[in-house]
C-alpha cells in the first residue's frame, strides 16, 4: 500500500453522494425507532431490568438521557463557554505587551 | 530459588540507553526486543516483594508484585510494544528512547514498594514526556516542553515537601494507604493531583498533547495519568473528595472538547474526562469501584491510545491535525479510518472494551447509592461518545472534502493500530477471559452483558449520535473555528505577562518616586547645604567679632560677602589654612 500513489480521484466519494447520506441516516433513525420500540416492550411486558434506580424504568429514559444531554453539552458550549474563553489562535504567541511568554 | 525476573523499569532503562548508543536496523530491533523480553519477563515475575537495595537508611523496593501492580504492568508492557511500533519506521532515537525511557519510568513506579523509589521514578517519567514533545522538532513543541516540564517540576517539588513532611511526622516510607490528615499528606495528595491532571491543575495535559510527536503522545496518553491513578488508589481508595474532583474532571472537559478545533486536544479533554470516571471509582473505594478503576485504566488505554494513533497517522501523512483543515480522508487512508472508528465506538459500545470497564464504575456508583454522581457520568458517557466518537471521525475522515490526497499510513502503523483495534474487541467481548481475571479483587464480580443493559446502553448513544445529526443538520451545532479557548494555563502563559506588567507599574513607579525624592530633591540639597552650609555658619559666627571691631555699612557688607565666598570655595589665605590645620591637629593631640 505504500508504493502506491496517493490517490488524485477528486470525483464525490461514497460519503460524499446524497442518496448514501440519506442511507445512513435512515440507518441510524430506523435504529432509534427500533431500541424505543424495545423500550416501550420492556415496559409493557413488566420485564425486570434490575435496574438501580426507578428511572430506569421508564421508557425512552436512556434515549431522552443521551439525547438531551448532547443537545444541552453542545449548546452550553457554544453560547455560554465559548464567548468567555474564545481567542485569537494567535494569542499565546502575540508579543505586543513584551515581556517573553513561553 | 526460582528466577523472579528482572525489574522490568531495568530493562526499559537499559534498552533507552542502548538505543540513543546503536545505529540504524540495530536500533530498531533493539527497541523492538526491549517490549518482547518484558513481556515474557512479566510472566516470570510472580506476586510478593523483590529486588531490594539499601539506600540509608531506608530499603528501596522495586519489585512489589501485587494484583494491583501486576495488572497495570501487563497493560503499560503492552502498550509499550503498540508504542514503540508505531514509531518504529523512521528509526530516531529521540522517538524510541523516549517512548523506553517514558514506559520504564511508569513502571518503576508501578512497582515500587516504597514512596522514595515511587519519586525517583516518577520524576523520570516527566524527563520521558518532555522528549517525547520535544520529538516533533518544531519551535512550538520546544516552547509546549518547556511549559510541561515546568508544570511538572512544580508538581514534584509538591510531592517531595509532602514526602518530607511526612517522613518528618513519622509517617511511614511503605507505598501503601495514607491517611488524608496533616500537610505532608494533602501535599502528597496534590502532587499525585497535578500528574492526574486534577481541575485547575490538569490544564497542561490540553495545552501539551496537542503539540507533542505523532507517536510520543501515545506514550504521553499512556503513561503519566494512569501512573497518577494507580498512586491514587495504592494510597487513597474511598477518600471521598476524590469523588468531586472526578465529577469536574468528567464533565467539565467535554464543553472545552465541544469547542476545540485540534483534533489531538479533543482527544485530549475527552482523555481527562475518563480518568475522571477511575478517579470517582478511586473515591468510591469499593471492592467493585476499585475493580473498575483497573479495569477503566486497562480498557481506556487501549482505545484512547488507537484513537490518537488514528490522527497520529493523519498527522504523519498530511501535518495537520485541525478540523478546520481535515475531512474526506477516509479515501485515502480507508485503514486508519477504520482503525479510529474502531476505537472510537469502543469508547462505550457493547461488545467493545470500553462498555466492560465504564459499567463497573457506573454499577458501583449506583450501589453506592449515589444518584446524581450516576447521573452525572451517564451524562459524561453521552457527552464523551459525542465527542471521541463522533466528532473526532467524523472532522477527519468524513464532513466535507478537504481536498488532501494522501498515502495510507505506514504499514508499520497499521499493524500497530491493528493489534490494539483485535484487542479491544477480544476484551470487549469477552471481558470473563482475562481481564476481568486479572482485577485487583477477585471476590468482587461483575457482569456486563445483560439484554436490558446492552439496549440501554446502545439507546443513550444511538440517541446522542442523532442529536449530533440533528445538531450538524441544523446548523446548531458550533463551528470549528481556529482559536486558542482559555483554560488555567492562562496562569502561567499569560499571567507571567499580568505579573511583569504589575511589577513593571509598581517597581519603576517606586523607582520614579524615589529618583524624584532622592535623586532630584535631596542629593540637590545636600550638595547646596554642603557648598554654602559651612560658609553661612562661619559668616554667622564672624558676624558678631566684624560687628564689634567697629565695621559698619558697606564695609561689614563687603566683608561678609569676601569672607562668605572664600569659605564656600574653600579659598582661604594659607596663613588662615595653616593656622586651621595646626589647630586641627591640637585638638586631635589633645584628645
Amino acid at each position: 500500500m505504500e508504493s502506491k500513489p496517493p490517490n488524485q480521484d477528486t470525483s464525490a466519494g461514497w460519503f460524499e453522494q446524497k442518496e448514501n447520506i440519506r442511507r445512513v441516516l435512515l440507518g441510524l433513525f430506523a435504529g432509534c425507532a427500533l431500541l424505543i420500540g424495545i423500550d416501550v416492550a420492556y415496559w409493557i411486558s413488566g420485564y425486570d431490568k434490575h435496574p438501580y434506580f426507578k428511572w430506569e424504568t421508564w421508557p425512552g429514559f436512556y434515549a431522552v438521557y443521551g439525547f438531551v444531554a448532547c443537545v444541552v453539552l453542545v449548546l452550553a458550549s457554544k453560547l455560554v463557554l465559548r464567548p468567555l474563553v474564545m481567542r485569537d489562535e494567535q494569542y499565546y504567541d502575540s508579543r505586543k505587551k513584551g515581556g517573553h511568554d513561553v | 530459588m526460582m528466577f523472579e525476573g528482572l525489574p522490568p523499569a531495568a530493562i526499559y532503562l537499559l534498552g533507552a540507553l542502548l538505543v540513543s548508543l546503536l545505529r540504524g536496523r540495530a536500533r530498531q530491533v533493539v527497541a523492538l526486543a526491549v517490549p518482547v523480553a518484558a513481556f515474557i519477563n512479566f510472566f516470570l515475575i510472580t506476586e510478593g516483594v523483590h529486588w531490594t537495595l539499601p539506600f540509608l537508611d531506608f530499603e528501596l523496593i522495586l519489585g512489589r508484585a501485587d494484583r494491583w501492580s501486576l495488572i497495570f504492568l501487563n497493560i503499560f508492557t503492552i502498550l509499550s510494544f503498540i508504542g514503540i511500533l508505531y514509531v518504529i519506521k523512521d528509526n530516531r532515537a529521540i522517538d524510541l528512547a523516549a517512548g523506553l525511557l517514558y514506559a520504564g519510568s511508569a513502571m518503576g513506579v508501578i512497582m515500587a514498594g516504597d514512596l522514595i523509589t515511587l519519586f525517583l521514578f516518577w520524576e523520570m517519567l516527566t524527563l520521558g514526556a518532555v522528549l517525547c514533545i520535544l520529538a516533533r522538532g518544531t519551535p512550538e513543541s520546544g516552547k509546549a516542553a518547556y511549559r510541561y516540564l515546568m508544570v511538572h517540576v512544580f508538581g514534584g517539588v509538591v510531592l517531595l515537601a509532602g514526602l518530607f513532611i511526612h517522613l518528618a511526622n513519622g509517617g511511614s516510607v511503605a507505598f501503601d494507604q495514607i491517611e488524608l490528615a496533616g500537610l505532608g499528606a494533602w501535599l502528597i495528595f496534590l502532587g499525585f493531583g497535578i500528574n492526574c491532571a486534577w481541575p485547575v491543575l490538569g490544564a497542561w495535559l490540553t495545552d501539551t498533547y496537542p503539540e507533542a510527536s505523532f507517536g510520543g503522545v501515545v506514550f504521553m496518553a499512556t503513561y503519566t495519568t494512569k501512573t497518577a491513578v494507580y498512586v491514587l488508589a495504592r494510597c487513597f481508595p474511598g477518600e471521598s473528595t476524590l469523588i468531586w474532583i472526578g465529577l469536574a474532571m468528567a464533565t467539565i472537559p467535554l464543553f472545552y472538547a465541544a469547542i476545540a478545533n485540534d483534533l489531538r486536544r479533543i482527544l485530549a479533554y475527552c482523555l481527562i474526562n475518563q480518568v475522571g470516571f477511575m478517579v470517582i471509582s478511586v473515591g468510591l473505594g469499593t471492592e467493585l469501584s476499585l475493580n473498575g478503576t483497573a479495569a477503566h485504566a486497562y480498557c481506556h488505554l487501549l482505545y484512547k491510545a488507537l484513537l490518537f494513533m488514528a490522527i497520529g497517522s493523519v498527522i504523519y501523512r498530511t501535518g495537520k491535525s485541525k478540523a478546520t483543515e481535515l475531512g474526506g480522508l477516509y479515501r485515502s487512508m480507508p485503514w486508519t479510518c477504520l482503525f479510529c472508528c474502531i476505537g472510537a465506538i469502543s469508547i462505550s459500545f457493547p461488545f467493545f472494551c470500553g462498555f466492560v470497564s465504564k459499567s463497573i464504575i457506573m454499577s458501583s456508583a449506583a450501589s453506592a447509592g449515589q444518584s446524581a454522581v450516576w447521573l452525572a457520568l451517564l451524562f459524561a458517557s453521552a457527552g464523551v461518545f459525542l465527542q471521541a466518537g463522533l466528532r473526532v471521525p467524523f472532522f477527519a475522515f468524513f464532513s466535507h472534502d478537504a481536498g488532501i490526497r494522501c498515502e495510507e499510513a505506514p504499514r508499520n502503523q497499521l499493524l500497530a493500530m491493528g493489534i490494539t483495534a483485535i484487542l479491544c474487541v477480544v476484551i470487549g467481548t469477552f471481558p470473563q477471559a482475562f481481564l476481568y481475571k486479572m482485577l485487583p479483587n477477585p471476590e468482587a464480580t461483575y457482569q456486563p452483558y445483560t439484554v436490558a443493559h446492552v439496549t440501554d446502553q446502545y439507546a443513550l448513544l444511538f440517541f446522542s449520535a442523532l442529536a449530533f445529526v440533528l445538531l450538524i443538520r441544523s446548523g446548531l451545532h458550533p463551528a470549528e473555528i481556529r482559536s486558542t479557548n482559555l483554560d488555567t494555563d492562562w496562569v502561567y502563559r499569560r499571567g507571567g505577562r499580568v505579573i511583569y506588567a504589575f511589577f513593571d507599574i509598581l517597581l519603576n513607579g517606586l523607582n520614579r518616586v524615589a529618583k524624584a525624592a532622592f535623586v532630584d530633591t535631596f542629593i540637590k540639597r545636600l550638595s547646596r547645604f554642603l557648598q554654602h552650609g559651612p560658609a553661612r555658619l562661619l559668616v554667622m559666627i564672624q558676624y558678631p567679632f566684624w560687628s564689634l571691631s567697629g565695621l559698619e555699612g558697606e564695609a561689614l557688607k563687603d566683608k561678609r560677602a569676601d569672607f562668605y565666598e572664600q569659605t564656600r570655595l574653600g579659598a582661604f589665605p594659607i596663613g588662615l589654612t595653616a593656622f586651621l590645620a595646626v589647630l586641627l591637629l591640637a585638638i586631635l593631640f589633645i584628645f
